[in-house]
């Protein structure tokens, strides 16, 4: 029993001490600044900031080369940390980089009064109905704008999320960066 | 001489560590998506496993005896933890992106069975000290060699044409299969 535990101390010690030294002697000098803004990204790697994931953005905010305001998924309570961490002003999340489902419109057939002001607040005309009648959103049409949201007395309108399907799916949109020229 | 070129020549073909020993399985799917990857997990792997033969031997034989054999799986696991750590350390500092790219893997040969089951193997066949580290390098190679090939193979079917039920994982599976079925051609090659 003695030697047992004699043996296993031995061996910890030895290793032990074999990978302190190894510590030591191959330190790897990582920018605590980089560390630091890591840890507050989402850590989801979706590269929606246009980096391959959430160390190379923190790798680049470090060394100045990005905003902070780039990070959808960290939202702005994600910019405000940046902000307090790095001595800058906060700013709102870059533009086009608020991420939303495309979603329609959905009237709740119980609630409708049929008041008919969310069928002028629709850019599209994509709600049908008359006064005190039902009113029903075409799908088809209706962009998701939530422009019939805040007119709704009775708050009757939801957005629901479109699943991407055999009837829905469309090609993406060829993304480019816009940028000023001089 | 011949002896230790008959224990590499049989560990890597005849009684390789993953295709007829079934050792090895986590890394051999997991890292094998990339043939760069593979060969840096190999390398790494190589290293650990050769090192932890040797001195797992050299415990075996002068510290543990026949009186304290109980404690031979509990002390191979923490001597291959520390290799495993102090290899970390070493690809951190010596090649970042190495580091990088085997990710979690690399804390993983930890708990790899096959680096676990040489050793133990080898005390199973009562190998000296050269006899095990052979051993250990043979069983390393033949693991290297089986994931070098295998993400070749996985590289390329990327590519094929699958069908829906077999992409990914289940057709990474069937290969693996054919694989080990075609090593068994090396069977008898050494007794």
């Amino acid at each position: 029993m003695l030697s047992a535990i004699l043996v296993m101390a031995g061996i910890g010690l030895v290793l032990g001490a074999v990978l302190g030294w190894a510590s030591i002697k191959y330190r790897v000098e990582d920018d605590p600044l980089v560390e630091k803004i890591d840890a507050i990204l989402p850590q989801t790697q979706c590269g929606q900031c246009g980096f391959p994931g959430c160390k190379p953005y923190a790798e680049a905010i470090a060394r100045g080369e990005a905003d902070i305001n780039k990070c959808p998924p960290g939202g702005e309570d994600g910019v405000k940390r940046l902000a307090e961490l790095l001595g800058v002003d906060p700013k709102p999340l870059g533009e086009g980089l608020e991420p939303k489902p495309k979603s329609v419109a959905v009237i709740d057939d119980n609630t409708c009064i049929g008041c008919t002001l969310c069928i002028q607040a629709c850019p599209v005309d994509a709600i049908v109905g008359a006064a005190k009648q039902l009113h029903v959103i075409v799908a088809d049409q209706c962009t998701g704008c939530e422009l019939c949201l805040p007119p709704c007395p009775v708050d009757c309108i939801h957005m629901e999320v479109v699943k991407e399907g055999v009837a829905t799916w469309k090609w993406r949109y060829p993304v480019h960066a816009i940028r000023r020229v001089a | 001489m011949e002896n230790y070129l008959l224990i590499l020549i049989a560990t890597v073909f005849v009684n390789n560590i993953v295709m007829s020993k079934i050792l090895g399985l986590c890394p051999f799917m997991g890292v094998s998506r990339k043939l760069e990857t593979a060969i840096g997990m190999g390398a790494a792997t190589t290293f650990v496993l050769t090192l932890a033969s040797g001195v797992s031997n050299l415990i075996d034989t002068y510290l543990l005896g026949a009186d304290l054999g109980y404690l031979r799986t509990l002390s191979f696991i923490v001597v291959i933890a520390g290799i495993v750590g102090f290899t970390e350390m070493f690809i951190k500092k010596t090649s970042p992106v190495l580091f990088r790219v085997l990710g979690i893997y690399l804390p993983l040969i930890t708990t790899n069975c096959a680096v676990l089951g040489i050793p133990l193997l080898n005390v199973m066949e009562q190998h000296n000290f050269m006899e095990s580290l052979f051993f250990g390098m043979g069983g390393a190679l033949g693991f290297t060699l089986v994931l070098i090939l295998f993400a070749a193979m996985r590289e390329r079917l990327e590519a094929a044409e699958v069908p829906k039920p077999f992409k990914g994982v289940s057709i990474a599976m069937v290969t693996a299969g054919l694989m080990s079925l075609a090593f068994m051609g090396f069977a008898g090659l050494i007794k």
